[in-house]
This record gives C-alpha cells, structure tokens and sequence, in this order.
C-alpha cells in the first residue's frame, strides 16, 4: 500500500492531546508518523495531501446508524450508507441489529463486514441483545463477540421486562459488551406519532409522553446498580449500559445521576434532538417524524446543555434511511427516522463550535474520540502514531449548503435539506484509502 | 384544510357566499360549476357529511364522484398519494377528503397540487363543521352578520363538552371561534379532555365541573363518545352521564337560555337526553341545513380560486 504524506495542516487530535500544525504520515493503513511542519523523516516516495489551511482530525465515528442490510437494500445498502458515511467525514460507524433477518447470528454479523458489500469505511456490527429483537430469549454474546459484534441491543424494540433486561446485562457485562438500549417503554406509546402535549394535541395525533423514555431510563439505571451490588464487575468487567438518542431533560438528569453514583452509563444525542422541536412537525412533515421525536424547546435545550457541560458521550446520528415511497404517506402511517450521517458534522460544526462557542476540539471528540472509546474501537477515533489511518480533512470556515439531491445514500429523508452547514469536509480517508475527495 | 389557515375575511366571505348561494335561484345556482368535476374520498363513512358536501356540490351543477373506502382500490391497498393522482388523472378538479389520518389533506395537496377540502382528518379537524356552526350561531345570536371580525362574538362564551381529545369538531370549533371573540369553554373528564388543550390557541380554558360550564354557556356544544377512538381507555358510561350528559332538568336549572348544538351522529340518552336533541333550545337540524350552503360556498371557493376562473 502506498504512502500518504498529509502536509501543512492543523491537526486536531483530542485523544492525544495535539492541536497545532503537523504533518502525519499514513502507511500500510495506519499512521506512522505525526511530526512538525516539513519535519517528516518517513515521507519519501509519499503521494502528497496539501491540507494547508484545513483542519486535520481523526476520522469520525458514529455508534448509531442503519445500512439497511441484510434484507432492506430498497432504503440503503451497506455501500451506499457507508458511501454517505465517507461523505460525511465518518470512517467507523455500528450498524444496528433491526435488519432482514436481524442480526441475531456470527454468519449475519461476518456477511455485514465482507468486502463484498462494498463497503466505504469499517462497519462494526452491533448484535441483537434477544432473538428477533423480541425481547425474550437471549443470544449467544460469546459467538456474536468472537465474529465481530461490538455491542448488543434491540434497538427499536426496547427490552421491557426486568428479568430479560438483567439478564442481558450480566451476559453481555461477562463477554465484555456494552448494551444499548434504545429507552421507550412502548406501553406509554401506542398508536403515538409525536412528543405529547400542546402541538400533539393541537394535530390531533397521540403523543408520546417523555416519561416513556426516563422511565425506562432510570429503570435500566437502577437494573445495573443491582447488578454491580450482586458483585458482576469481580468477574473484570463493569456492566456498561450506553442509552441510545436521548431526547429528554429527565433522561439526561438521569445519566448525570448515575455516573455520580460512579456507574458506567453513557448516551448519544442526534443531531436532529439538539436543534429540532415538536414545531418542526408543522403541517405533518414525516421529514419529523423519528422515534424518539422531536421534543419540547426545554428537552431541546436539555440536549445542549448536556453536551456543552459534558454528560453526553458522543453525537450519534440516528442515520435511519427509507425510501421516497415509504415516507410519502399519512404522518400516522410513515416509518420513524431520518437519515444524517452527511449533515452531522456540518450541523455541530456551524450550531454547537459557530453558535454555541464550543472548542472545536471537544466537538471533534464528540464525533470520535469519546464515540470510539465507549465502544471500545481500539486505534480509532485518534490519530496518534500506531492508530488506523482514519482522516478526515476539513475546511472549518466554509460554510456549505446541504443539497439531498446530492446525497450518496439512497433515501433522501432529511430534514436539514437546503440548510447551511459549515466545515466541508474536503477528504475522507479510511485505513490509508482516500474513500471521499470533496 | 384547517380553520387556522383562514384569515377572518375569507371565513367572511364564505358566510357571505354561503348566504347568496342559499337565496340564489336553483337553476341559476346549477350554471355556476356545470361540467366541472369534483371527487369525494371518503376512507371513513359518514351520511351526515357526506350528503351535505354532495348536495352542495350538485346544487352548484358540477359533476361528483364518491369514492369511498368500500368500493375501490383503497380496499387493495393503494396508497392515497395514488388514489389521488388517478382522480386527477380522471378528470378531477377538486378532492374532498374524508380520511382516519389527521394531516393526511396536506398529504394529498402536496402529491396532487388540486385543491382538496378538508371533510374530517382522524383527531386533527373538520373545518366546514366549524364553519357551519358559526353560521347558526350568527344566525341566533348576531341575525344578518356575515362580515365577521375579532369583536363579532365579544360576550359569547361557546362550552364544548365531552370527548374533546378525539374529536376534530371541537378542534375546528376551539381554534376557529376566539379569534371572533368568543371565550370557548372545554368541559370532560381528564381521559377525554387533557389539560394540555388549554395551550393549543388563545381563548381556551378548561372547566370539569359541567354545571358550572353551563351556568357561564351561551352556546353548549355536546360531543359523542367516540367508541372507535379510544384505543383502550376504559371509561364507565353511567358516571360519565351523571357528570356529563345534557338532560333536561341540568338544562333548566343552569342554562335556561342557552343554544344547543351537537354536530352529530348523536346518541339518544349518552351525552344529550333525547327531551334536549328535540327540545326548543336545540338547533341540531338547522345545523345540518347551515351545512348546506356553508359547503356550497367552499365548493365554489376551492374551484374558482385555484382553478384560476374566478
Ligand atoms: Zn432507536
């Protein structure tokens, strides 16, 4: 594989602390140098990347995405996602279970990550926490974490009853995975189409009640101190219950709560939760229609909050791709979600570094650094000396409009089409391989 | 679509429209819209409504279609974004929409750029309902009023009561009539009425006790129960009725004056006891014969804004 120098830029690597002007050296698929500007001794023979002006950062990650595959290829396939991946500036994403079949087996989870899907960047398959995503019986985590899994979940079918739900974490905090928990209990949610409240009301559509999601929340919070007080971590691992898309002022109150109780529980928020509200749904857009939806100003502003004061580990997109036709119907009826992985970067560059003031380090770490790390993705989400060749290259000052009709993915349900984004991401390079050139 | 989208002097001029088209000749009347053609799509079935948005059609001399969720390809699955480009296909220039989705009119403005008229969607709301019963209102309260303004119902107070929560009557109504002045009182128990609807729009309030609802009422609108819509509420129909229904007695006591409407199907001894439905105060059948005009002026509305033959 051939050498890549990438010259002249500003190098932002939160996990390693740098942040200033180096040139990095890309070998074999990893990094083998980072150095001072011009100071290089293992760049001879290298093909040249000019990132003068641009701002060199760890590929980033994103723990929540759909690829549609197996089973779904109408909404995206795994080429075509990871493709919107690579445009977005992602070079890992986990893709979740919720496929045709689920991903309940070694042989699903070895096919996602065949070079013959085609695929742009790493796919980390996450695995079905229960057969079928039912809810009921378990799988095998040992033989899921053997062929790749790096987490488990159901997602989209939260896992309600106790007895099941504990026995997923002891079995999954015993072959050292995380469990995510995608936290509505659907008994408060039936035939539900939005956040509940005035809006809801004023629509005519059922609501979803926020305790839905807390509720459950705080109910898994209190099945891992149960857990860590029966003694599971004297085994070496502790129980890590990572909670997906959180939209809710009380759920975020809720993780703060538990990590000062000194529990390993994290959560992700999408972009689309710290900058939308209920009002968005307007005339019954389904471009606002995801599970969790849009919440009230206050969650909304929650939502920042969290991430501005650290209590959210990472910005997941909730990439969740359907097709024209599917979304093209009665609001009640259309699929939840939204897809995201080309707008995440844009949007927290512009609203939470531009807007909201945030280090642009620290919003890079949100989007790598801190993503990987929760899931354990060694030598990903960091550039220093060792670590995959990962990249994204980026002008932070250039503003940009989203055009969906540009987009790699296969679906175009967006919300954010013809918003401004700003940082365009000007090359993708995933293990050594430039995979986007913008 | 919904009430919310009218300024005060379009809901004027579809009164003063509703009023002309009433007192017009017939035949006169049948020259306005012949050869035009209008399809009705009704995913749910409806007499009252349904009759009514027909007759107004047919009284203006346009051609209707009825297609209705018994007697197509509805049944078989089409979706409604198809249903309705092959109206259009056919010849269709407008579409009244009678559908169990609320929002799902935008749905088919937006796949098929006709105009579409909004006879019911799910909870959401039913506009020409609205309309019709501001017109008996009017018609008691302010005789002769067409040109209706912010102050034209100052010192009405209109209570709603009953199941409020499934209802797009009452929506239309709560939306429509304090932006004329009216004070809309909602009245129910919390199952049916949740207290978050005092925020959906100005001039809402919320009162459970109906007796003392109907000591302030001008006008009392009386909702069904909507059996269908209740997605497992249980509720315990005998003590709803001792807190809720409309029977005589409650009547006379508290609100001897009061005008009565129910925008139907009604239930004989659930919510309105049928000594009330038939009694002096009621104004239920004018409300059917409002219905009328009211739709004849909505029909020659949608067909001559858009279609550009004004
Ligand atoms: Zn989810």
């Amino acid at each position: 594989m051939s050498t890549l120098l990438i010259r002249g830029g500003h190098l932002i690597d939160p996990a390693a602390g740098v942040d200033g002007l180096k040139d990095i050296v890309l070998k074999d698929g990893r990094v083998v140098e980072v150095a001072a500007p011009g100071k290089a001794k293992q760049a001879e023979g290298a093909e040249v990347i000019d990132a003068t002006g641009l701002t060199v950062a760890p590929g980033l990650v994103d723990i929540h995405v759909h690829l549609r595959e197996p089973g779904q290829g109408h909404k995206e396939t795994i080429a075509t996602g990871t493709a919107a991946a690579a445009a977005g500036g992602f070079t890992a994403v986990a893709a979740m279970p919720n496929t045709t079949p689920t991903n309940d087996s070694p042989e699903i989870t070895r096919w996602m990550q065949a070079p013959e899907r085609g695929s742009s960047v790493r796919v980390f398959p996450i695995g079905a926490a229960t057969r079928a995503l039912k809810g009921e019986v378990l799988n095998d985590y040992a033989a899921l974490k053997a062929a790749g899994v790096v987490a488990v979940t159901d997602d989209g079918h939260p896992i309600l009853k106790d007895n099941i739900m504990r026995e997923v974490l002891a079995q999954a905090t015993r072959n050292g995975l995380s469990v995510i928990q995608h936290a509505e209990d659907t008994r408060m949610t039936q035939g539900a189409s939005m956040n509940a409240g005035a809006t809801a009301f004023r629509l005519g559509l059922r609501g979803m009640p926020p305790e839905a999601e807390y509720g459950l929340v705080e109910r898994d919070i209190r099945l891992v101190t149960e857990l860590v007080h029966a003694g599971a971590t004297k085994a070496g691992h502790q129980p890590h219950l990572h909670v997906a898309h959180t939209s809710t002022a009380q759920a975020v109150a809720a993780v703060r709560q538990a990590r000062r109780n000194g529990l390993r529980v994290t959560c992700e928020v999408a972009p689309h939760h710290f900058l939308l509200t209920e009002e968005h749904v307007g005339c019954y857009s389904t471009h606002a229609k995801m599970n969790p939806p849009l919440r009230s100003a206050a969650d909304r502003d929650a939502m920042i909050q969290g991430i501005l004061d650290g209590v959210v580990d990472a910005i997941a997109t909730d990439h969740a791709p359907h097709a024209a036709q599917e979304k093209e119907v009665e609001f009640e009826r259309a699929p939840n979600g939204i897809t995201g992985l080309e707008t995440a970067l844009g949007l927290s560059l512009r609203w939470l570094h531009h807007e909201w003031k945030m280090p642009l380090g620290r919003v890079l770490s949100l989007l790598s650094a801190q993503p990987a790390a929760l899931l354990n993705l060694k030598g990903r989400g960091t550039l220093a000396v060792g670590s995959f060749a990962d990249v994204v290259i980026f002008d932070p000052k250039q503003e940009w409009t989203y055009q969906v009709r540009d987009s790699k993915s296969k679906s175009r349900n967006t919300p954010f089409d013809g918003w401004t984004m700003q940082g365009k991401v000007k090359w993708t390079i995933s293990e050594g391989r430039v995979v986007y050139r913008g | 679509m919904s009430v919310t989208t009218l300024t005060l002097d379009e809901v004027s001029h579809i009164l003063t429209r509703a009023s002309f088209l009433e007192a017009e000749d017939p035949l006169e009347r049948a020259k306005r819209l012949a050869k035009r053609k209008i399809a009705l799509l009704f995913y749910e079935s409806s007499t009252r409504t349904r009759t009514s948005f027909e007759l107004a059609a047919k009284g203006l001399g346009s051609d209707t279609t009825l297609v209705s969720s018994l007697s197509s390809s509805i049944e078989k699955g089409e979706t409604l974004k198809d249903t309705g480009l092959t109206l259009r296909a056919l010849g269709a220039e407008a579409i009244i929409l009678r559908h169990p989705n609320s929002g799902s009119p935008w749905l088919l403005e937006q796949e098929t750029r006709l105009p579409v008229l909004n006879a019911g969607d799910g909870m959401h709301e039913h506009p020409s309902q609205a309309l019709l019963d501001l017109r008996t209102m009017l018609n008691h309260l302010r005789p002769g009023v067409t040109q209706v303004g912010p102050e034209t119902l100052a010192g009405v107070t209109v209570t709603i009561v009953g199941d409020i929560l499934h209802s797009r009557v009452a929506r239309s109504n709560m939306l429509l009539l304090p932006r004329l002045g009216a004070r809309v009182i909602l009245c129910g128990p919390p199952p049916l009425l949740p207290d978050v609807a005092v925020d959906a729009g100005p001039g809402i309030e919320v009162e459970r006790d109906f007796e003392r609802a109907l000591a302030q009422s001008t006008v009392v609108m009386m909702l069904r129960i909507q059996a269908e819509r209740l997605a497992g509420l249980q509720l315990d129909l005998e003590e709803y009725k001792t807190a809720y229904q409309l029977n005589g007695e409650r009547l006379a006591k508290f609100a001897p004056t009061a005008l009565v409407l129910h925008p139907g199907p009604i239930i004989r001894g659930l919510e309105i006891t049928p000594e009330v439905a038939d009694g002096p105060q009621s104004l239920i059948l004018e409300q059917v014969h409002h219905g009328v005009a009211i739709r004849m002026a909505l029909v020659e509305r949608a067909l001559t804004q858009k279609g550009g033959q004004a």
